[in-house]
């Protein structure tokens, strides 16, 4: 986690910054599912070394081949190794999490701060779009934005991200609104400093700690959207490994090679999971209310 | 009662004139001519023309979108360019599909969810409480066609028991419907059930916790009662109102489920209409699962006031 500590400081906790990086770690949630995230970045970096095969190499003399020990997870109708496609494959769903969180907090963030920072009219806007856009089911939406953008993996992150935006816009707003009401913020004003340097410098910190988590469950959403949209062919266009893509093909084999189903599902899982239990352990470490 | 649920409305209605304004302008993603992407595989100028008179796109953007919504409004979502019948009658047709595979989605995610959430309340900090917690999290990690995938691999390939996919209406042979959508509905409520196991745990030891519960035990009622009486009754109001919130989201996971079990619902309809390049369809899709979710909104708002007096204020 590169997270400074700065912005991890809540006012009304008690404690200093390494009280709040301590408390971090003490979650077991966020040491399993950090630990879980970190190894498949490794895995993903490091994909050339690691994996035993090109990943568009076919064999054509394995063609879907169960578990031998030259293919440790068989492979596929076109005779490439599966496990080198899984290894690959991570760097797609990874990198989809990343931006297309990214995406949403770079649009979501600062829409709810100016929402919530002057409200009036650009709040009643903006908040009616955010409520309109929440309104519609998280995956159908994505699939729609993908469907009018075109297949490709570039769009798919941007339809997650874009799906993935109001959530950040309310939590952003609500959090701007509850720490605006704070003295220092008022004093802040009397004294005159600018709008953008009080978002930016006390607003904005004192109110990250429940977006840090929100992102982190984003990430989980937005791998699972990932591997849908890919699955639904809107994803990662072949021969490009996608977990996604795996799946869609191994469900047309799947009597005669179940083998091809297995494991980019198992890969799934475990990475979605990693992102969910360091969601859940960062909520319990950094939710004030919590004191045991 | 009447007042508020009123009020609700009038909130939830320029929602969703804004969703359908949002819908509406994603024709305008379309790269070129619309009325050329607008008719898909179709290169019949005729149905082009078509397609250009029907939709007003050669006249200003607010009056497309006024004689479009006013379409709608009437019921015309237009024609689809695949199947050539009007997508108001395809949404009458595969809506109820979903909704069946969702209600008994829910009902299997509360027949396992409460009383996960129960045991890993009542246990809490045991192996008992772990292993439910485990599991709650596989099952919101889990992605729901893979799930359904593997599920097809044991009870219909492996084992036999159920049919891989299709559907067969309920009033057609209500035995081989229950068999169709066995299977679709257990993967659609295991993510569900999850949420539904984390929200009744939480809201539990929220409860276990009042002075009440306390009370209860310490003027010498049995702890069953006291859980059944006191704790769960308790408990269950913010289950059934996020529970409720949920069923929006079932829209989301009915699109792949349906997919993978090859069911005509609801679902299926919006990646039929991506694959036919059929945007009409993607677009009256979205739109009718924005007011679904609007409507099982304004539906968990008046859940909440039922079963909570205190807020009929």
């Amino acid at each position: 986690m590169n997270t400074s500590n700065a912005t991890l400081q809540l006012p009304g906790t008690s404690g200093t910054n390494k009280s709040v990086l301590s408390r971090c770690l003490r979650q077991p949630g966020v040491m399993i599912g950090g630990t879980i995230i970190l190894l498949f970045v490794l895995v993903a970096v490091a994909a050339p070394l690691i994996a035993p095969y090109k990943p568009n190499t076919s064999d054509w003399m394995a063609i879907r081949q169960g578990p031998t020990v030259a293919h440790w997870f068989g492979t596929d109708d076109l005779g490439r190794d599966i496990l080198t496609r899984i290894i690959y494959g991570t760097q797609a769903s990874l990198l989809v999490g990343i931006v297309s969180v990214a995406i949403a907090i770079a649009i979501g963030v600062p829409l709810g701060m100016v929402a919530g920072y002057f409200g009036g009219i650009g709040d009643m806007v903006i908040s009616r779009i955010t409520d309109a856009l929440l309104a519609c089911p998280f995956l159908v939406l994505a699939i729609a934005f993908a469907a009018f953008l075109g297949a490709s993996l570039e769009n798919a992150m941007i339809a997650i991200g874009i799906s993935a935006m109001p959530i950040f816009v309310r939590l952003t707003r609500g959090q701007v609104m509850t720490v605006k009401a704070e003295d220092y913020v008022d004093a802040a004003r009397l004294l005159g400093v600018p709008h953008r340097k009080i978002m930016l410098t006390y607003i904005l910190p004192n109110a990250m700690a429940p977006i840090i988590v929100q992102a982190t469950i984003t990430m989980a959403t937005a791998v699972l959207a990932e591997a849908s949209l890919a699955f639904l062919g809107l994803g990662q266009r072949p021969p490009s490994p996608s977990w996604g893509t795996m799946l869609d093909v191994a469900r047309q084999f799947l009597t005669e090679s179940p083998w091809m189903a297995i494991w980019p599902g198992v890969a799934i899982i475990l990475l979605v999971m990693g992102f969910n239990l360091l969601g859940d352990g960062l909520n319990d470490a950094l939710d004030p209310r919590r004191d045991d | 009662m009447l007042s508020y649920v009123l009020r609700r409305l009038a909130i939830a209605i320029p929602t969703l004139l804004l969703v359908s304004i949002l819908v509406f302008s994603l024709l305008k993603f379309l790269p070129g001519d619309p009325a050329i992407a607008l008719a898909g595989e179709e290169r019949d100028p005729a149905v082009i023309e078509f397609l250009r008179q029907k939709y007003s796109l050669d006249q200003p953007l607010y009056v497309q979108y006024g004689k479009w919504l006013g379409g709608i409004v009437q019921g015309d979502f237009g024609l689809s360019i695949r199947t050539r019948l009007p997508i108001g009658e395809m949404i009458a047709q595969k809506l109820p599909v979903t909704i069946q595979l969702s209600v008994m989605a829910m009902i299997l995610a509360t027949l396992i969810g409460i009383p996960a959430g129960i045991i890993a309340a009542l246990k809490r900090g045991t192996a008992a409480d772990y292993g439910v917690s485990i599991i709650g999290l596989a099952g919101l990690s889990v992605p729901s066609f893979w799930l359904g995938i593997m599920l097809i691999l044991l009870f219909a390939v492996t084992l036999g028991w159920f049919p891989s996919g299709g559907y067969v209406a309920f009033f057609d042979s209500p035995v081989d419907n229950l068999r169709h959508t066995l299977l679709p509905s257990l993967v659609l409520g295991t993510a569900a059930a999850a949420i539904v196991m984390r929200h009744t745990r939480s809201a539990m030891l929220q409860v276990l916790k009042q002075d009440y519960v306390r009370t209860a035990r310490a003027k010498g009622l049995k702890e069953r009662i006291v859980v059944v009486r006191h704790v769960l009754r308790n408990s269950l109001v913010p289950v059934v109102t996020m529970s409720t919130l949920h069923l929006g989201e079932l829209l989301s996971g009915a699109v792949l489920t349906e997919q993978v079990f090859g069911i005509p619902g609801f679902g299926k309809m919006i990646v039929d209409g991506v694959f036919s390049r059929d945007y009409a369809v993607v677009q009256a899709v979205v739109l009718c699962s924005a007011a679904l979710f609007l409507l099982m909104n304004l539906l968990a708002d008046i859940a909440y006031v039922i079963l909570s007096p205190r807020l009929r204020g």
